[in-house]
């Protein structure tokens, strides 16, 4: 009568059968291509490319397409192909001063040098449905008289606010080293703002997101203005020591945001702006924008400003930033506990005979894992 | 016994700048063995920084801060190894914030508080922690029969008793007080005033308490130090600076604690 | 039972590198496995990859055993003491598909178990290597969830706060109430989270004649417990440290000694307790052929 739980190899390989059906869905219906997806859903691709931490938008959407449309799943799957690349060489440092721009726009001044750039924003679309898309959406024209010229390197604003000296600059010293990958050691506690912008820049959006949200409801105010949010296209420079100049390798797409925040000034600086920074793979305004308000939260220590709340909490924001790391624990708990339970329910059933009090508050023991 | 023939502590020309702004400038004193200090001045006087830089909790800008350890004679605290630091700070010294929730475990019963330092020593048999901590919230005057609840269930004037015992434990030589009976009703203060001058004189403990309260300074205190941004502008012995205060500054002090 | 009743064999995927991992990141892993070695108990950071499982799912133990593994190798996965449940299944799997070695159930057979909430029954010998997975490789991180203060706590010995924990157990419940997971002290020096093995298996730990490494890929640590160290489980000298015992033995072998789960066999509160490792009951059924 005693059946072992078999999970065993026939249930594992059902279950991928299971899986390839569910994907694909109705056979009918004609199948998704990877240009279709990279097309058509590039914001997706965005996404998966920028947590995934690979500009490659092929893979991000084969990795969207084997997900079934899942972002986390589909990050999981690129960056563990990731895991297996051979580092060849590091670029130089962005220039995003540089950007062929597809989007400018700030909201601290009116007029700048440059100017607005609206470009495809969803900003003040009316969020009505589209009936029209269920059946096939004609693609608006713009009148020829509108098509801006493309936009060619523009000045940035903090670059602009520098020239008075209002804001801070962070000039990188001599010898300032290299940052650390953070893919290739472990994150060491305190870690300085190399290391947590690329953890923001790999973290997962919905956690940026609500963490900047805080920080803008009273846990810990930093009275952000949106300086400047660019969306374009950034060249890629690698100087192989062999070669001993620089060499371009092609252009991404990024978008970068620059938080101007207030700053009364403390103990070895005048009052001035201070910054926040984010920069995504894509058309990620929206983790772009955030990451900018955690950035400039994280930097509460370093500023001498009282760390209080969870956004200034370095190692809260940083070890919870990873959507693998989190759902991979969180979902753990799927996996056989049988030994661990078997030890609760032996100790809750001796507390029981033994009359002892049972535990009023706190956990007695840890919590499953 | 050295202990009589050498202070217990040291402090020389300590001086601990916030910005440009010294909260500290070139403070120096020396405290002996069961002798009770009080540093008072108003708020932003510096005696919190100076406090704190003396119990190693800040590093001072400059200065030197000695305290006579049992081995090994009078050591700068400050070039100590972090180690030493923190064993010194749980063995031999107190320090008892104002803010009882920030000394004290709040969710642990206030047997383990009491405990705590013991099982950090290497104490391992669960009886003697027990009847020691009983013991100590005995002296404080705590109702042993609370041993294993939480200081949450706790009023304020019971939490800053179980704190005392909590740092007694271990029969430091020196406590640190920082404004240790403030924020409590009147009726308390006065009862655990006396407890703490009861307890300093029991075990000659030496103290440096921070008050701004001269009343407290009356009560406990052998010396005092009178602190005005960041400098010390009076010290001497308490009834003499409070019946007699030379400087200006104190002279205020005095007589405004004199009006009602 | 055989190994292939549960687990056919599974063709050598030559796409993989050897154990998945690129050889430099087997090199730098076995660095960290070497300093852990030397400092037993001790949490080495390294450079966790991301592996095709899920952190959680045992990709530290995955990671170690990828590391330390070679074609000659014998290689044995069990979670909750089974080979057969579907996380283990999905593990050895792994490894024969990136390794082509051969891998067994049997615990004496095997030259690397990785395993997950247990120690096997049988006694390992001199030369084999128990590889755990480790979710959360801080015991302090309950009490004090700062890595910056864990460390140095670790770094200056001060453990105080793991015995105020056990004290207020025996405050509220009268004996220690942590069941699994029980921390340990490592050659007197470091306390040591032992994963979530129940406390039951933590004598096993000490002066054990095998290797013990441990993995925790989402926390990125590795350490290790050396052949013949000193294991202790943290208890008071008037409360000391005890293991579970079952007042009946295994419904299938009969066996009175190991670390027994409880099958519920219907519905009105029927149950039965069979051994937890599958491998050891099976050896000890009185009808085995």
């Amino acid at each position: 009568m005693y059946v072992a739980v078999k999970g065993g190899e026939r249930a594992i390989l059902n279950s991928y059968a299971l899986v390839d059906q569910a994907r694909r869905g109705d056979p009918s219906v004609p199948e998704l291509s990877l240009d279709q997806i990279r097309q058509q859903l590039r914001l997706s691709v965005d996404r998966v490319m920028c947590e995934g931490s690979i500009y490659d938008p092929e893979l991000a959407a084969l990795a969207i397409k084997q997900a079934a449309g899942d972002l986390v799943e589909a990050i999981f799957l690129l960056r563990a192909y990731r895991a297996t690349l051979p580092r060849l060489g590091y670029s130089l440092p962005l220039d995003t001063a540089d950007m062929q721009l597809f989007r400018r726009v700030s909201a601290t001044f009116k007029d700048l040098p440059g100017g607005q750039v609206l470009g495809p924003t969803y900003d003040y679309t009316q969020r009505l449905l589209d009936f029209s898309l269920a059946a096939s959406g004609a693609v608006a024209e713009i009148d020829a008289s509108d098509a801006a010229p493309e936009v060619g390197p523009v000045p940035r604003v903090v670059d602009l606010l520098n020239h008075e000296g209002l804001i801070e600059t962070h000039e990188p010293g001599a010898g300032d080293p290299d940052p650390r990958d953070l893919t290739r050691e472990p994150i060491a506690y305190p870690a300085d703002r190399a290391t947590w912008m690329q953890n923001l820049a790999r973290g997962d959006e919905g956690f940026l997101l609500a963490m900047g949200y805080s920080t803008q409801r009273g846990y810990a105010n930093s009275h952000p203005f949106a300086g400047e949010i660019r969306y374009g296209m950034a060249e890629l420079v690698i100087e192989p020591e062999e070669l001993g100049f620089a060499v371009s390798i092609g252009d991404i797409e990024v978008t970068e945001c620059q938080m101007v925040n207030q700053f009364g000034g403390s103990k070895s600086q005048p009052p001035q702006f201070t910054r926040g920074y984010g920069l995504a793979f894509g058309a990620s305004e929206r983790k772009a924008m955030a990451m900018a308000l955690v950035d400039r939260a994280l930097r509460a220590d370093e500023l001498g400003e009282a760390v209080e709340a969870p956004a200034q909490m370095q190692e809260f924001v940083l070890s919870h930033s990873d959507n693998l790391e989190a759902s991979g624990f969180v979902q753990h708990l799927k996996l056989p506990h049988y030994v661990d339970f078997q030890s609760e329910l032996e100790l809750v059933r001796r507390m029981r005979t033994s009359g002892a009090p049972a535990a009023d508050a706190s956990e007695p023991a840890g919590e499953a894992a | 016994m050295t202990e009589d023939t050498s202070p217990i502590l040291r402090v020389e020309g300590v001086v601990k700048y916030y910005g440009a702004r010294a909260a500290v400038s070139g403070v120096s004193f020396e405290l002996w063995p069961g002798e009770v200090l009080a540093v008072v001045g108003e708020s932003g006087s510096g005696k919190s920084t100076l406090l704190n830089s003396v119990a190693a909790r800040v590093r001072p800008d400059a200065g030197r801060v000695s305290f006579l350890t049992r081995h090994e004679g009078m050591v700068d605290v400050h070039a100590m190894s972090e180690a030493q630091r923190r064993l010194l700070a749980r063995t031999d010294w107190g320090y008892v914030h104002q803010d009882a929730v920030q000394g004290l475990r709040m969710n642990v019963s206030a047997g383990a508080n009491v405990g705590e330092r013991l099982m950090a020593l290497g104490e391992r048999h669960y009886g003697r922690i027990r009847s020691e901590a009983a013991s100590w919230l005995e002296r404080v005057e705590m109702d042993v029969a609370r041993i294993d609840d939480t200081p949450a269930t706790f009023s304020g004037g019971m939490r800053q008793r179980l704190q005392i015992a909590r740092n007694l434990v271990t029969r430091p030589r020196l406590v640190f007080m920082d404004e240790p009976t403030s924020g409590l009703d009147v009726s308390v203060q006065a009862k655990l005033l006396d407890l703490l001058r009861s307890l300093t004189r029991g075990l000659s403990l030496a103290a440096i308490v921070v008050t701004h309260d001269l009343a407290v300074a009356r009560l406990l205190a052998h010396r005092m130090i009178v602190m005005k941004e960041g400098r010390m502008v009076e010290t001497g012995l308490t009834d003499q600076v409070l019946d007699d205060p030379q400087h200006p500054y104190t002279q205020l002090l005095v007589s405004s604690v004199l009006q009602p | 039972m055989k190994i292939d009743d549960f687990s056919p064999a599974v063709a050598r995927d030559g796409n993989f590198n050897f154990a998945y991992l690129d050889e430099r990141t087997k090199r730098m892993i076995r660095r960290a496995i070497l300093k852990a070695v030397a400092v037993p108990g001790y949490q080495v950071p390294f450079g966790s990859r991301e592996m095709p499982l899920p952190y959680g799912w045992g990709t530290g133990g995955i990671q170690v055993t990828a590391s330390i593994i070679g074609p000659e190798d014998v290689l044995k996965v069990i979670d909750q003491g089974a080979d057969d449940t579907v996380n283990a299944v999905n593990i050895r799997r792994f490894f024969q598909r990136t390794t082509g070695v051969e891998v067994t159930t049997h615990t004496t057979a095997a030259t690397i178990i990785q395993t997950r909430h247990r120690i096997p029954e049988t006694p390992l010998a001199a030369g084999q290597i128990l590889v755990y997975q480790v979710p959360m490789p801080e015991p302090l991180q309950k009490l004090e969830p700062r890595e910056a203060e864990t460390r140095s706590l670790h770094g200056l010995a001060e453990y105080g706060l793991m015995h105020v924990k056990l004290y207020e157990d025996i405050v509220r419940f009268g004996h220690v109430a942590t069941t699994y997971d029980y921390p340990v002290m490592v050659d007197g020096r470091y306390l040591m989270a032992p994963s979530p093995i129940p406390k039951f298996d933590n004598p096993k730990m000490s002066m054990n004649a095998a290797l013990q490494l441990f993995g925790a890929g989402r926390e990125k640590r590795i350490y290790a417990v050396p052949p013949w160290t000193r294991v202790e489980s943290l208890a008071f000298e008037d409360h000391p440290f005890e293991i579970q015992r079952w007042s009946e033995p295994c419904a299938l072998c009969g066996d009175t000694a190991s670390f027994l789960d409880e099958v519920i066999t219907d519905d009105v509160g029927g149950r039965m307790f069979v051994c937890s490792d599958t491998d050891h009951c099976l050896a000890h059924r009185p009808a085995h052929d």
